[in-house]
């Protein structure tokens, strides 16, 4: 046998220890290996999930220890697709989805397009477009009301000063009608370089030679464009479309920071209004047919749109 | 690349596509160099119109952050002279220090939860991943599924449940419940991105370990380790920075002894309305960590951005 040290550690360990560390199969390591992180998801994930559905069908509140819980059937599953409120910030989640998924789509491609020609020091600058998203959305959020501040606020004057109206003469997050725009500005900034990356590494995938055949046939740089860069790329734009859609669609730490759902309830998105009913109204029974229905609606739509973009991934 | 090359970009055009993304970079830096800029203002400086971009530097914000302050009498600041140069920034508004704030605790607890949960992120999901990546475990796809789809949920649908049985735990608001909680939700990725780099070392160099007498544990840790230790590395980036960032959970679950950093920022009160100055120290302190951190290690992080979304 040869000094290896696994076999110095096997000569020194009592030979019934020893079968028994060797002794493991591979089978047995690879549960030994998965059980912990299988344990802990259950633990805080599927329990809770379990526990929810429970929930959903009780008229349970939590800030009422020892109050009897009746079971009331599909009744809070039924009160919430009928009440036209929660119609109404399912609107608001739709527009800020909406507007900011083709915004940071049509910069984070072109940004990733313009970084691409390769120009000299682009990785640093690269880096510093990727720092906002890099940050604690609840401290973003938080300062960037500071800068919509009617009077005093930076993102007032500089609009002032480029239009020439009086900087005190609107309110980003005052007004009805600015206030849904003050949340997709502030996720733009905040998530454009995210799918600027994912653009990226689908531009770079391309490689040098596609072109060079296009350039023999005089393909032009136009035609080249629209014929092998953009579906080259479409595959990884539906990617990030995808995880700006889930994390938008969950959003609540930034919006809350910034606009707490109001004017009213016009930035009042799903999780803000979910958080009211659970945390605040201790509603718990509805808020968990309302958590379950945001789910199933995710895990659903998530569901259709990966269909879709295998599809194009087969093109 | 030759200089012939059709694929590579004029010089023109490369000097077009780099002023324009240096300008989007410099307009995107605004916001947060003036949040730092305000961290160094007075309250008067901070809420002037126009907006000061000159003015005179104090620590007042940064004092303000880290103190509680009381207003005293007139006679009582007579006989108590200050004794150092905060004692001397408080006493223009009357005030005295009475003691310090809750922000170094809080961010003491972001450091502990984050590095906390960062490490056990880390260690089962090394484990597992390794486990995915080299057994044939049943129903593998389908766990990897469902490890990665628990990432749908939204933090506050989890919540209620969470809520429920941490306060039947005596979990709430503490330490090890928040490390066990950002565990939980890190640990899809952890296992997804790790599972990723550990397929990527080839498997002959463990094979070869266990011919030479090496027992699974050991052609673990001894080759595989140090040859994943960048991808490790960039994962751990990872969950540190969402550990790091949380807020949802925080607010929810957590009010005095393991309050993080960012519920708390917000709450930053000084006399009047919201204490700009301080709140901007406050936000200053704690994203240039992570900005320095996001600098220095950029290619292993963005490499990891990109890497983890398009291998879903």
């Amino acid at each position: 046998m040869s000094d290896t040290p696994a076999n110095r550690i096997a000569a020194a360990t009592p030979p019934r220890v020893a079968r028994k560390i060797r002794g493991l199969s591979d089978r047995a390591i690879a549960w030994i290996f998965v059980a912990p992180t299988i344990f802990l998801l259950l633990a805080i994930n599927i329990f809770p999930l379990i526990w929810t559905i429970q929930l959903s069908f009780t008229n349970y509140k939590a800030n009422r220890i020892g109050r009897e819980v009746k079971n009331v059937g599909l009744r809070n599953y039924e009160r919430i697709l009928t009440d036209s409120d929660i119609w109404l910030n399912m609107q608001a989640t739709a527009h800020f989805l909406f507007w900011t998924i083709v915004l940071q789509v049509l910069i984070g491609f072109a940004l990733a397009y313009l970084i691409n020609k390769k120009f000299k020091g682009n990785d640093l600058w690269t880096t510093i477009i990727v720092l906002p998203m890099m940050l604690s959305p609840a401290v973003v959020g938080n300062f960037w009301k500071f800068l919509y501040q009617p009077q005093i606020g930076l993102f007032n004057y500089v609009v002032a000063f480029f239009t020439g109206k009086d900087p005190s003469s609107f309110e980003m997050l005052g007004s009805v009608t600015l206030a849904p725009w003050s949340i997709v500005i502030v996720d733009t900034w905040m998530w454009t370089p995210f799918v600027m990356l994912i653009c990226l590494a689908g531009l770079r995938s391309i490689p040098d030679y596609i072109y060079e055949a296009a350039e023999v046939d005089r393909a032009s740089k136009w035609r080249q464009f629209w014929t092998i860069t953009v579906p080259m790329v479409l595959p990884f734009l539906m990617l990030a479309v995808l995880f700006r859609g889930i994390e938008n669609f969950k959003m609540f730490d930034l919006v809350v920071q910034l606009t707490g759902g109001g004017p009213g309830s016009t930035t009042e998105l799903t999780s803000i209004n979910l958080k009211r009913e659970a945390f605040e109204k201790w509603r718990t029974g509805y808020a968990s047919a309302y958590a379950i229905i945001l789910f199933v609606t995710v895990f659903g739509l998530a569901s259709i749109y990966v269909k879709a973009l295998n599809k194009v991934k087969e093109r | 690349m030759s200089s012939f090359s059709v694929t590579e970009p004029s010089k023109r055009s490369k000097w077009f596509a780099g002023t324009l993304v240096i300008l989007y970079a410099l307009i995107t830096m605004i916001p947060l160099a003036w949040i730092m800029l305000t961290g160094f203002k007075s309250p008067a400086d901070a809420i002037s119109y126009p907006p000061k971009v000159i003015f005179e530097p104090t620590l007042e914000g940064y004092v303000n952050l880290f103190t509680q302050r009381t207003r005293q009498t007139e006679d009582f600041l007579a006989n108590n002279p200050p004794e150092n140069w905060r004692d001397e920034i408080v006493r223009q508004y009357d005030m005295v220090i009475v003691g310090p704030s809750k922000f170094g605790e809080r961010f003491l607890n972001s450091v502990i939860i984050g590095f906390g949960s960062t490490f056990l992120s880390i260690f089962l999901g090394t484990l597992a991943a390794y486990a995915f990546s080299r057994f044939k475990i049943p129903l593998a796809d389908d766990l990897l599924f469902f490890i990665l789809s628990t990432r749908m949920m939204p933090p506050i649908a989890v919540a209620i449940p969470i809520f429920l049985m941490y306060r039947q735990l005596g979990l709430s608001d503490t330490h090890l419940g928040m490390i066990l909680l950002y565990t939980a939700v890190n640990i899809s990725l952890a296992v997804w991105l790790l599972k990723g780099f550990i397929d990527e070392i080839p498997r002959e160099y463990e094979e070869a370990a266990l011919i030479d007498g090496y027992t699974r544990f050991q052609a673990f840790y001894k080759v595989v380790l140090p040859q994943a230790a960048t991808g490790i590395a960039s994962t751990a980036i990872f969950c540190l920075i969402f550990a790091w960032n949380e807020y949802a959970f925080a607010v929810l679950l957590t009010s005095g002894t393991a309050q993080t950093a960012p519920p708390f920022i917000p709450t930053i009160i000084g006399v009047g309305g919201l204490d700009w100055p301080a709140v901007a120290a406050g936000a200053t302190i704690f994203l240039l960590p992570v900005m320095i951190f996001t600098i220095l290690l950029r290619k292993n992080l963005l490499r990891g951005i990109t890497f983890g979304a398009v291998r879903k």
